[in-house]
């Protein structure tokens, strides 16, 4: 089982859950996992195509999965997956 | 056995060279102007005590030097009295080190006042007096005047960089002062740069603030990125603004070390053009307006910028100073209430529409409209 961090801003769909996790040996059949407990999520992560969306950023082991193998990059049950979105956060 | 109570300046290096402790007894200012490098400066008034406490064993081998040698013969007398019977007077003092034709250190252009100010850094050998000049004629350029670029602010002026640009348009509420230290209760209502402006100047007198009360967008953003300004610092709360900074800072070519928090999660990292990625390599598009809540809609615990400003401030340093290694191609990622820290590898996009290695973005386009936009 791999351990997928959640942000903030995805929280309210894994019920405030920071840290959940998800068995599949590639990210993308670790998501089909993550989806099937926590279906909002889906949509916020992957686009019509099926691929993960631009403003989400994922990192398998604090390496972008993009500079990777995308959703085929493997995970194994040490796998530690950081999910982050952009934030607009600063100072008003 | 006593030794002779003047020595050579010849005499005076061989027995540095065995290990004597070297005291310069001058005063600051001539400190300042030169000096005789790894001597320890302890001022004739307070010389003896220091000496007494710093090498309470009174066979210490210890050169002790002036100007021409007359002050430093008193400290000398002084200290044989205390049974110190290997201090020694360097005869000539600095004017015979000088003739004699070795080199002096100098601490030229910084004051007195500067020198003890700056005391600290200038103890640290990657900053020294050389960098903390470099920091004196450094220009950091903060947008937003709020919760990031309050610690930034203050802790940039403290640290003597000569210029900071502020820009902001909003004026100080009383919901800010949870967490933006640069302002306070009596300033509610000044507008934030002026109120910034006034934190600075009662902290220090060498800096100079510049404001600009305004709200950079596609037509004012190049007027304020050009002038000369070394190191951006990022703590602006809204996405369109951290599109427009970072296409307008890649084509200026100016480092952005960027800043953003939620709730009790921050992150870091630096943006320097061309040698690491940019904001458009980690997001290409920006996240719909749900997924990018701003701390006043979503909150934010109120040390967590105090602490992401304060990194910010540092990698800023680091920049200007050229040290150590900056977070450019790495994002950190700070979670207060995990306590954990986690450092992420960004890598720069080859095909960034601003950045990357075939056919750029050459002016600037409407970031409202951009981020906006519905997600792909």
């Amino acid at each position: 089982m791999a351990t997928f961090r959640i942000p903030p801003v995805l929280r309210t769909h894994t019920n405030e859950q920071v840290q959940v996790t998800a068995s599949g040996s590639t990210l993308g059949s670790a998501l089909e996992d993550l989806f099937t407990s926590f279906p909002a999520l889906r949509e916020r992560m992957i686009d019509e195509d099926g691929s993960l969306r631009r403003f989400v950023n994922v990192y398998v082991d604090d390496e972008d999965v993009r500079t990777q193998q995308g959703l085929d990059t493997k995970l194994d049950d040490r796998s530690s997956v950081i999910v982050l979105p952009a934030m607009a956060g600063g100072a008003a | 056995m006593e030794s002779q109570i003047e020595v050579s300046i010849t005499d005076a290096i061989t027995r540095r060279d065995q290990g004597a402790a070297w005291v310069d007894v001058r005063e600051p200012e001539e400190w300042a102007a030169s000096r005789i490098a790894d001597t320890t400066h302890l001022p004739l008034a307070i010389a003896v005590a220091r000496i007494v406490d710093q090498w309470p064993e009174r066979d210490t081998p210890l050169n002790i030097s002036c100007a021409s040698g007359m002050r430093s013969m008193r400290t000398v007398q002084e200290l044989r009295q205390l049974g110190y019977t290997d201090a020694v007077n360097v005869g000539g003092g600095i004017k015979a080190w000088v003739a004699a034709g070795h080199p002096v250190e100098s601490s030229a252009g910084l004051t007195p006042q500067q020198l003890e100010r700056y005391s600290r850094h200038i103890a640290i050998p990657e900053v020294g007096i050389a960098g903390q000049q470099k920091l004196l004629s450094s220009r950091v350029l903060l947008l937003g005047a709020g919760g990031l670029g309050s610690p930034a602010a203050l802790y940039l002026a403290a640290a003597g960089v000569g210029t900071i640009g502020l820009v902001d348009d909003d004026v100080v509420e009383r919901s800010n002062l949870q967490r933006q230290l640069v302002h306070a209760e009596s300033r509610i209502g000044m507008s934030k740069v002026e109120s910034a402006a006034h934190a600075l100047a009662e902290i220090n007198p060498d800096v100079i603030v510049e404001p600009y009360q305004t709200r950079l967008n596609a037509d004012n953003v190049f007027e304020v990125l050009d002038q000369g300004w070394d190191v951006i610092i990022d703590g602006t709360d809204n996405l369109p603004t951290r599109y427009l900074i970072n296409d307008a800072s890649v084509q200026r070519n100016i480092p952005v070390v960027h800043g953003s928090i939620y709730r009790f999660e921050g992150q870091v990292t630096v943006f320097q053009p061309f040698e690491g990625p940019c904001y458009r390599c980690l997001y290409p598009e920006p996240p719909p307006p749900e997924l990018a809540p701003s701390c006043a809609e979503g909150g934010v615990l109120g040390v967590l910028p105090g602490i992401v400003g304060s990194m910010q401030a540092t990698e800023a340093i680091k920049v200007i100073l050229g040290i150590g290694d900056p977070l450019a191609g790495r994002l950190m990622m700070y979670d207060a209430l995990a306590g954990t820290v986690d450092t992420l590898k960004l890598r720069r996009d080859t095909e960034c529409p601003a950045c990357g290695d075939g056919d750029r973005l050459t002016g600037l386009i409407d970031y409202e409209a951009f981020c906006a936009l519905p997600a792909r």
